[in-house]
């Protein structure tokens, strides 16, 4: 006897198979109520001679009132229930660890904030929220763990996100869920969550080369960023301490939230806004940076707010 | 009890020679010139998932390379959506039987009628032009950016036989809007009309509306693959995510074009085997209206997981879950006309019957998936593959067999072998369950789609399913080689072997080329019982 339900092991997990039971029992009403009227109606009603002839029923408005209002009224259900378990799929919490995602074909990278690398292997302690912030090398992946009822596709070009918060330590199938090609379905790879004093030896026990913050303010320098962008306002770019978050004033007007696709977009594409009060003068770094270079960049701007404040 | 004969003219020995074929504006000619291509294509699709399911036997990718699987599957979903789904019941039977059931000689446009089925052919064509220079592996749905920058099959000229038949699609529709329009019988009111011609109306309007918007997405990929054009491809400043909106602005509603004609065809079966009105006439019709509208607006729930903003997935939420109601509708009423008819379990009828069980349950899954917070796990799971396997298997395709059987005698002036018949359609109903029940639970596991190779606990669902697909394929097989078989050896048939009512049936078997022999006058609702005298005569 093969199971018929998918581990649980984070806290989405039973708020999804509360919904999928209530949906079985919604389609097995019907499914049965249907398919017994017809087979009750075909028996009780079979044609008895070669001339026989049905009886015309007229005048069922009241019945068609209501099957169109009964299902209506249960459609309105199911939809505020499935709202609200995707508010709270969308909505991670104000706590989360983060950890950046980067598809290929056919692999998965994890980069941890403290510097550990992983390929198509995700550890990640129990009982507490997790953030994946993922991006695609090349075309449309998607993060699957169905054990955490939680998918989200990995988009080139942008980022996405998802957040769970296991529940059970143990190993779980991680599947690449969109179509990408000759080996989409080796594309494969297991999340394993740890108790947290396991998970904080699995840290410490892992080889790093540097926190993924400080691999990026090394990258600052290389790519000669701190020429334009410097601690104080000297430099002819903003000054990027407490940038991250902040709501940014731009040249004719409009307002944005910095977030990492405003950090990653400015990085990419510095034409497409311009920070009010400045010259569009940074040079694009299209095609000059990898996914991952550009993820270490990001984190090293969102950790200049935690370092100083800005000076004003 | 007389003996019956076939009438000594009639549109099939109008003429034998090649010719009498291939330059025929006769309707009823066309629409079997379009029943030999379709099956062509179904069973050449069929084959390619008879592979699909041998392949998902064991769980390594073991019988054939990932290569070949991705393109076993795209061109399972190309052909069986494109050339066979699509085209299926408007093509044959609709082209068939409009006519007939206003009570016209023809199609408003007999020649562009022929065209379309050139077109349709053509289309073909590239399609398997792309077949024989290696396949395409993009999948049916060609998502950006990987079938216009890393796909490296032949995309183009498959996506080039999905924009011809398109054209194929939109004419066939143009002329059926017209014909209804321009065409009915004195006396044949909007109201008078069989609901069957109300499905076709409306699965005409979205094949004219929708279609050119699938058409302009395939010349986009096109030269987004060829000229480097950035629509799609971030690298090239495009969205990937703008295709799927396209895509699906179509493809969404190309599911009420498979549909909607074989809700029609259940209509008239279920009218005519209960000998009866069907319950609730207008709300049928109207329903059928306010799918093709609706269809429209619910395209976004195909991208709740694909970075669509958390307001928008809730209004595409609430959208899907209205197009559901009108369906809902249509299977009460269904049901309903059953209670106090006279109810013949002829072959049609089971096939009818089935279709409402099994649109049900697709229908009923369609709200699962529906409510967003309930989708994002089982998207791009095996849920979604048995859900919409329900809807256009157990949906659309029992109802092209259903109304093949039905109209059978009318087509070709002799009964197919019912016992047979009977047999095969349990057999397919069957197989069918037994193929893609398991599937609903291997997708809430979690198993995805499109996927080669699975890991092992899902092996016990997966064999079940395939030992449900060998069912079902012998299934379809019987149904081929008796209803040719019946061609040359089944009984004469009668103008109206089943007693039913609809001015098809008034008419002899096969019928002449001008499908009248006077112009009939309607003065009288459909499916009423019981028939004047004359209608009875064979
Ligand atoms: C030639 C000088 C120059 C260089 C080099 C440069 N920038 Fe900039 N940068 C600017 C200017 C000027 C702006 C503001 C105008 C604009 O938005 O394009 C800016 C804007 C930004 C912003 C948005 C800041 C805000 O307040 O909205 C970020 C983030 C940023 N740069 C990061 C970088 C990074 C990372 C690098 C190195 C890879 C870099 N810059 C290299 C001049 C530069
Ligand atoms: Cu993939
Ligand atoms: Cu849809």
């Amino acid at each position: 006897m093969p199971a018929l339900f998918p581990e649980s092991a984070s806290t989405m997990a039973s708020r999804v198979d509360a919904l999928y039971f209530f949906l079985i029992a919604v389609a097995v009403f019907f499914s049965v109520l249907i398919a017994g009227l017809i087979v009750y109606f075909a028996v009780r009603y079979r044609r008895r001679t070669p001339e026989g002839v049905g009886v015309n029923i007229h005048g069922g408005l009241l019945l068609e009132i209501a099957w169109t209002v009964i299902p209506a009224l249960i459609a309105a259900v199911i939809f505020v229930w499935g709202a609200s378990v995707f508010f709270a799929m969308s909505r991670p919490p104000d706590e989360t660890l983060n950890i950046y995602v980067v598809g290929k074909q056919w692999m998965w990278k994890f980069q941890h904030l403290d510097g550990q690398r992983e390929i198509n292997e995700l550890h990640v302690p129990v009982g507490r929220a997790v953030k994946l912030i993922m991006t695609s090398e090349d075309v449309i992946h998607d993060v699957f763990v169905p054990a955490f009822r939680v998918k989200a596709d990995v988009l080139p070009g942008r980022y996405t996100n998802i957040w769970f918060q296991a529940t059970k330590p143990g190993r779980y199938h991680l599947f690449c869920a969109e179509y990408c090609g000759t080996r989409h379905s080796g594309m494969i790879g297991e999340v394993i969550v740890m108790e947290p004093s396991e998970y904080e030896a699995w840290l410490s026990g892992s080889r790093v080369e540097g926190s993924l913050a400080s691999t990026g303010e090394k990258l600052f320098q290389d790519l000669a960023c701190i020429t334009c962008h410097r601690a104080d306002t000297q430099g002819r770019g903003p000054v990027l301490q407490g940038l991250f978050g902040k709501t940014v004033q731009l040249q004719g007007g409009e307002t944005v939230v910095a977030d990492e696709a405003y950090i990653r977009e400015s990085i990419l594409r510095p034409a497409a806004k311009i920070t009010a009060g400045y010259q569009p003068i940074m040079p694009t770094f299209q095609g000059l940076i990898s996914e991952e270079q550009l993820l270490e960049l990001v984190e090293y701007v969102k950790s200049l707010n935690t370092q100083q404040s800005p000076a004003k | 009890m007389r003996t019956l004969v076939l009438p000594p003219h009639h549109y099939l020995n109008d003429g034998y020679g090649i010719k009498s074929w291939l330059l025929t504006r006769d309707h009823k000619r066309i629409a079997l010139l379009y029943l030999a291509a379709i099956t062509f294509f179904f069973f050449l699709g069929g084959s390619f998932a008879v592979l699909i399911r041998l392949e998902l036997v064991t769980p390594p990718g073991d019988l054939v390379s990932d290569e070949t699987y991705n393109k076993l599957f795209t061109m399972h979903g190309v052909i069986m959506v494109f050339f066979f789904l699509i085209p299926s019941i408007p093509s044959t039977l609709g082209n068939f039987l409009v006519p007939l059931m206003i009570g016209a000689k023809d199609l408003a446009f007999p020649k562009l009628n022929l065209a379309s089925w050139y077109i349709y052919v053509l289309g073909g064509l590239f399609t398997i032009y792309a077949l024989v220079t290696g396949g395409v592996d993009t999948g049916w749905t060609f998502y950006t950016p990987y079938s216009t920058v890393s796909s490296t099959t032949s995309v183009i000229p498959a996506a080039m036989g999905i924009f011809i038949t398109g054209f194929s699609s939109i004419l066939t529709g143009l002329n059926f809007i017209v014909t209804i329009h321009r065409m009915r019988a004195p006396g044949m009111t909007w109201f008078r009309m069989p609901l069957f011609l109300w499905s076709i109306y409306a699965t005409s309007l979205i094949m004219v509306l929708g279609t050119p918007v699938l058409a302009i997405t395939m010349l986009l990929v096109a030269a987004e693959r060829v000229l480097h054009f950035g629509f799609f491809d971030p690298a090239l400043g495009g969205d990937p995510v703008l295709f799927q909106h396209l895509f699906w602005f179509y493809s969404h509603p190309a599911v009420y074009i498979m549909v909607l004609p074989s809700m029609g065809v259940v209509s008239e079966i279920v009218a005519a085997f209960c000998r009866k009105q069907i319950f609730g006439y207008k709300f049928v019709a109207f329903a059928s209206m306010a799918i093709a509208v609706l269809g429209f607006l619910v395209w976004g729930h195909h991208l709740y997981v694909a970075g669509e903003s958390v307001y928008a997935a809730m209004i595409f939420s609430a959208l899907s879950f209205m197009v559901a109601i009108p369906s809902a509708v249509k299977v009460f009423n269904w049901t309903a006309t059953m209670y106090k008819g006279s109810i013949s379990w002829k072959t049609p009828m089971l096939y009818a019957m089935g279709f409402i069980g099994l649109f049900t349950i697709g229908g009923l899954t369609g709200l699962f998936i529906a409510a967003v917070g309930f989708d994002v796990h089982v998207t791009d799971t095996y849920f979604i593959i048995a859900h919409f396997h329900y809807i256009m298997v157990g949906g659309a395709l029992m109802g092209y067999l259903g109304g093949l059987h039905y109209w059978w005698p009318k087509i070709s002036g002799r009964l197919y072998p019912e016992s047979l018949a009977k047999l095969s359609a349990g057999i397919i109903f069957l197989g069918f369950n037994l193929t893609f029940f398991p599937q609903f639970i291997l997708g809430y596991l979690g198993m995805p789609r499109r996927y080669h190779a699975y890991p092992p606990e899902f092996q016990v669902l997966n064999v079940l399913s395939s030992a449900g697909a060998s069912i079902l394929g012998v299934g379809y097989l019987i149904p081929m080689a008796y209803l040719m078989w019946s061609l040359r050896y089944g009984k004469i048939a009668g103008a109206n072997p089943w007693g039913a009512s609809g001015l098809e049936w008034t008419t002899t078997s096969p019928p002449p080329t001008e499908n009248f022999a006077e112009t009939p006058i309607v003065t009288e609702e459909p499916y009423t019982y019981p028939l004047r005298a004359e209608a009875h005569l064979g």
